[in-house]
Formats: structure tokens, C-alpha cells, sequence
């Protein structure tokens, strides 16, 4: 038996250096106990008002909802019918936006972390991305109607839209796509290339491949802001009001947000429509989060194939 | 030394940034021969074995003076392209790396890019690499399934096995063992074994009983230098540099 064991604990409690070292471990409990406090309480304030939020649309807007809401075109000034086209239009601007900026930037991401020589360029290419992911969305409006709407000539159309929301998600994919790829353990590529095989079809046939679930969350999730941002379609892409259906990328559109905000700002019945306002709203969150809930499937179910 | 040497070092010095990493080295390989290479952890054996098969390329700010032959061509010449030098020249590492992709698929993954593409001959070629990797008969029902199943000295087979799949002419193996259990292990030194008829094989091991098994020459590193090349029997036995032998009887440093 040792000595340690024959000792009471009340003895040892009473040895004054164990006090104190006791009152030291007291104060390290609250400490630690603040600190988790004050996190839990941070957390706790993002929820509820995020889930106030969403109840409080929810609430204002699930009376609009109904089959013909989001079947129908509006009709007497938007202040009735429904909101079909600007659904319709929404979805065709993210998409087209997602169909350009997502090679772009996934090839762009490959030559930057894969490819390049990290040095001064790439630095320099590198900080310019992440200007880009911070210039203002109504710069990138602006753009895109001075390039795309005005010296290009497509005139204010799905395909301008569908481009300078392009470019405004282009920095989130171009990050996600960097991470995903670095994400990728080294040893798959020495093994491919250890084996005779060049770096091109290193990257195309290992890299991305193993990349690809992160590169699509992380894209997807940058969707959800292209599907819910005004500014950059305003002048670009977005009609005020239009019944028929687009025939062609060079067809004007209505979209959600936009949709939202002329009912809310601009229109003689600004009061009268609030329903249809919330309505819209709450479809537009509905939209941005069922696209959220598909990345956050695609990437569980890959994680699990992947093994690594 | 010997003339059917498939792979001669020659005056090479090898550089990371600013630190040199080889001395001055001098070492002809000898066709169909298992070469050992030993010597205290970071003495430059790794180092060599990636200079022979231009694995350092990859690395940022890596220099080498001097050459490489193989085959009597300098493999550092700005013809000669690396992908092609390291089909010919495969190399296995020290931790399994096998693709996220069948066992099937790990094997045929180089054949198809090469342009082996019929069906048969890829089941072949995948048969009989495994077999020559003693593995073959664990997996030949289990193709399909992803390789991450396999044991770590499942996995290290397979990765052999793949190796084999591009039909080099060298195999280099840097401490293929050194995370492997003991049955693992000898079963790798069997392989080995069989596999030297048909290849010439360089192998890194801080085991030295190992090396005294399997190689017929052994080369003793010593920081960045080569101190001793000589008969793996005589180097264990008698070695003629007294550094060797203080080494090899654990009298070091
Ligand atoms: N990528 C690198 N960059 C800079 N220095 C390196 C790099 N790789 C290795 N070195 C250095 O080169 C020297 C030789 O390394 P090497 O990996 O060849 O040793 P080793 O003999 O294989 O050792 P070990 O038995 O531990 O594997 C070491 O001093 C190491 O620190
Ligand atoms: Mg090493």
C-alpha cells in the first residue's frame, strides 16, 4: 500500500498549499465557466433573432402562399396573382450565373493552388480575389450594365444577369474550390505522379475528383447569395413587371428580390401589397435554403463514399 | 564497379534552398540487384531515392549538380521528360497511399492512362501484378471493393501492385515496412525476394536485418555523404570504413 492512500482527504485538504492551489482551481472553474457563458450567450443571440426572423416572415408571409402564388403570373399592377415569373427568373439567373462562374473559378482555383508557381503573381492574383469577394454588389450592378448591358450590346437580359452574378460569386467559388483542393492529401498526388502519370491528368483524375464534394458545397452555398441579391440584376437582368415568360437568354426577367423590393419601394400600393411582399420573401428564403439543404446533402453523401 | 548497372550516380550534389542535403555522390545500381540504402534519419537517404526517380522536382527550390544515368542517359537532361522517367522508374512509399478507388481501380489506373484499354487486358495485367505483389490471392474476390478496406500491409501490397501495374524497369521503396506489423513485414521481404529476378530494387530501411536479408549491396549515408558501398555480406560482416561499423553495431554518435 502506498502512503499517498493511507492519508485522509481532509488532510490533504488542509495542507495549506493544496488550499491554495484548490481556491487556484476554483478560480480557473469560474473563469472558464464566464468564458463558456459568454460563448453560449453569443450563440443563443444568433439563434433566436435568426429564428425570430424566420418566424416573423413566416408568419407575415404564409398567408400569401397558395398554388396560384406560385403559379401565376401578378396581374391588376402586382397586386394580386402571383409571383410564377419571378421565380421562374430567379432560378434562371443563379443557374446560369452558377453554369459561368463555376468552371471559371474551379480552373481559376486549380491554377493558383495546383498549378502556378506560388510567388508574387499568384500573391497578387490572389488579393484581387479577395478584393473582388468584397467589392459592394451594386459595383458589380454597375459593371455588368457597362459591360455586359451597354458596350456589349446584350441589352438588359437573363445573360447579363446571369454573368455579373457570375462574377460576384466567382471569389466564393474560387475560395471554396482552393480549399477543397488543398483539402486533398498530398500523398494522392505523389502517387500519381510517382507512378509515371503527367500532372495534368494528376489533377483532373485524382485531385479534382476528390475536390469535387467540398468544391460543390462550397459553390452551392455561394448560390444562396447570388439567388438573393438585388443590386447586381437591377440594371442588368431584372424587369419590373413582365407577364410573359422569357423565350431566350435575351429575354428580360423578374426575379425575387427584386420583385420584393419594387413592391416594397416603388409601387402606388405599397401598403396594400405587404402580403404579397412577406410572400415573396418567404419564398426566396425557402429557395436559398432548400439550395443550402442540397449542398449539405451532396457533401454527407460523398463524405461517406470518400473514405479518407 | 560493376558495367550492367542500370542506374549510376554521378558527382551529385543535391540542395534544398540553402541547405545541402547530398555530398558528393558516387553510387552505380546494379541491374536485378535489391541495393539497401542505411543510415541514421536524415542522413539523405529519401533525398537520393526521389533524385533517382525526379520525385525532388516537385519540390520547391531543390538543386542538383551532377548526374543521374539511366540507362547511360542523364535523366537531369532538359530532353528528357520526368513523367516518362518515372514510369520507368516506380517508387513505393513509407505509408500505404492507395487511391479512394477499388482495389481494381487502384491497379489500373496508370495502364489506362498509358492506353491499355481493353477490358481483358486490364483484368490481366490487374492479375497479375497482384500476384506478383503476394496479394492476389486475399483480394481476387473483393476487386470492387474501395482499397481503404485493406489493412495497412494489404494496402502496401497493393500499392506495390500497382507500381508493378506500369511495368518499370527499377522499383525504389522508401521504408516500405517501417509502419507494418512483423507478418506484414516478412511477407513484403518474400515479395521482394521474388521480385528481383525481374527488377532492379533500391530500398531505404533503418532496419538493419532487414537490409542484411534482402539486399545484395548495402550503402551506408552518413550527413549527406556516402561512407561505405559494398556487398551487403561484407559491409555487415567486415566493413571497411570504421564509421560503418560502429553504425551497424549501434556504437554511433
Ligand atoms: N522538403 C525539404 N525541404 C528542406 N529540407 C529537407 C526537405 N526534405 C528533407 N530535408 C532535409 O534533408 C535532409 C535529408 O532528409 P531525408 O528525408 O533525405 O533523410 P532520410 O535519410 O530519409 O531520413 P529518415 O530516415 O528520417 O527518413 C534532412 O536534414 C532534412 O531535414
Ligand atoms: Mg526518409
Amino acid at each position: 500500500m502506498s502512503t499517498i492512500q493511507m492519508i485522509s482527504e481532509e488532510e490533504v485538504i488542509r495542507s495549506p498549499s493544496h488550499r491554495k492551489a484548490i481556491s487556484n482551481m476554483k478560480w480557473r472553474y469560474l473563469k472558464q465557466n464566464l468564458f463558456l457563458g459568454v460563448v453560449r450567450l453569443s450563440a443563443l443571440i444568433i439563434a433566436v433573432s435568426l429564428g425570430g426572423f424566420l418566424f416573423y416572415i413566416f408568419v407575415n408571409g404564409i398567408g400569401a402562399i397558395s398554388w396560384d402564388f406560385l403559379t401565376l403570373p401578378p396581374r391588376d399592377s402586382m397586386t394580386k396573382g402571383g409571383i410564377m415569373p419571378a421565380i421562374l427568373g430567379t432560378f434562371y439567373l443563379t443557374t446560369g450565373a452558377i453554369i459561368i462562374a463555376l468552371p471559371l473559378g474551379v480552373l481559376s482555383a486549380v491554377y493558383l493552388s495546383e498549378y502556378a508557381k506560388q510567388g508574387p503573381v499568384v500573391r497578387i492574383i490572389r488579393i484581387g480575389v479577395n478584393c473582388l469577394a468584397g467589392v459592394p454588389s451594386i459595383v458589380f450592378g454597375l459593371f455588368g450594365l457597362g459591360l455586359f448591358v451597354v458596350f456589349l450590346q446584350f441589352g438588359s437580359c437573363i445573360l447579363s444577369g446571369a454573368l455579373t452574378l457570375g462574377f460576384l460569386i466567382l471569389p466564393t467559388i474560387i475560395g471554396a474550390s482552393e480549399e477543397a483542393l488543398k483539402a486533398v492529401p498530398q500523398t494522392f498526388r505523389e502517387a500519381s505522379l510517382a507512378l509515371g502519370v503527367s500532372r495534368w491528368q494528376t489533377i483532373f483524375r485524382i485531385v479534382l475528383p476528390n475536390a469535387l464534394p467540398g468544391i460543390l458545397t462550397g459553390s452551392i452555398l455561394g448560390v444562396g447569395r447570388a439567388a438573393g441579391e438585388t443590386a447586381p440584376i437591377m440594371f442588368t437582368a431584372a424587369a419590373f413587371f413582365t407577364a410573359k415568360l422569357p423565350a431566350s437568354i435575351f429575354d428580360e426577367v423578374m426575379a425575387l428580390p427584386y420583385h420584393i423590393y419594387v413592391l416594397a419601394t416603388a409601387g402606388t400600393h405599397i401598403e396594400q401589397t405587404r402580403p404579397i411582399q412577406y410572400g415573396t420573401a418567404l419564398v426566396l428564403i425557402a429557395l436559398v435554403l432548400g439550395i443550402d439543404l442540397i449542398a449539405i446533402i451532396i457533401r454527407s453523401y460523398m463524405r461517406k463514399k470518400k473514405g479518407w | 564497379m560493376q558495367d550492367d548497372s542500370i542506374i549510376k550516380v554521378k558527382n551529385v550534389n543535391f540542395h534544398y534552398g540553402d541547405f545541402k542535403a547530398l555530398t558528393d555522390i558516387n553510387m552505380d545500381f546494379e541491374k536485378s540487384r535489391v541495393t539497401a540504402l542505411i543510415g541514421p534519419s536524415g542522413c539523405g537517404k529519401s533525398t537520393l531515392l526521389r533524385l533517382l526517380n525526379r520525385m525532388n522536382d516537385l519540390i520547391d527550390g531543390t538543386r542538383v549538380e551532377g548526374e543521374v544515368l539511366f540507362e547511360d542517359k542523364n535523366i537531369y537532361d532538359s530532353n528528357v521528360d520526368p513523367v516518362e522517367i518515372r514510369r520507368r522508374i516506380g517508387m513505393v512509399f513509407q505509408k500505404p497511399n492507395p487511391f479512394p478507388k477499388s482495389i481494381f481501380n487502384n491497379i489500373i489506373y496508370g495502364p489506362r492512362l498509358l492506353g491499355v484499354t481493353g477490358k481483358g487486358d486490364l483484368r490481366d495485367l490487374a492479375e497479375q501484378s497482384l500476384r506478383q505483389a503476394v496479394l492476389w490471392d486475399e483480394v481476387k474476390d473483393i476487386l470492387g471493393q474501395s482499397a481503404m478496406m485493406l489493412s495497412g500491409g494489404q494496402q502496401q501490397r497493393l500499392c506495390i501492385a500497382r507500381a508493378l501495374a506500369m511495368k518499370p524497369d527499377v522499383l525504389l521503396m522508401d521504408e516500405p515496412t517501417s509502419a507494418l506489423d512483423p507478418i506484414s513485414t516478412a511477407k513484403i521481404e518474400e515479395l521482394i525476394e521474388g521480385l528481383k529476378k525481374h527488377y532492379t530494387i533500391i530500398i531505404v530501411t533503418h532496419n538493419m536485418q532487414q537490409a542484411a536479408r534482402i539486399s545484395d549491396y548495402t550503402g551506408f549515408f552518413y550527413l549527406g555523404k556516402l561512407i561505405e558501398y559494398n556487398l551487403t555480406e561484407k559491409l555487415f560482416t567486415t566493413p571497411d570504413v570504421k564509421q560503418t561499423e560502429d553504425y551497424i553495431t549501434g556504437r554511433f554518435g
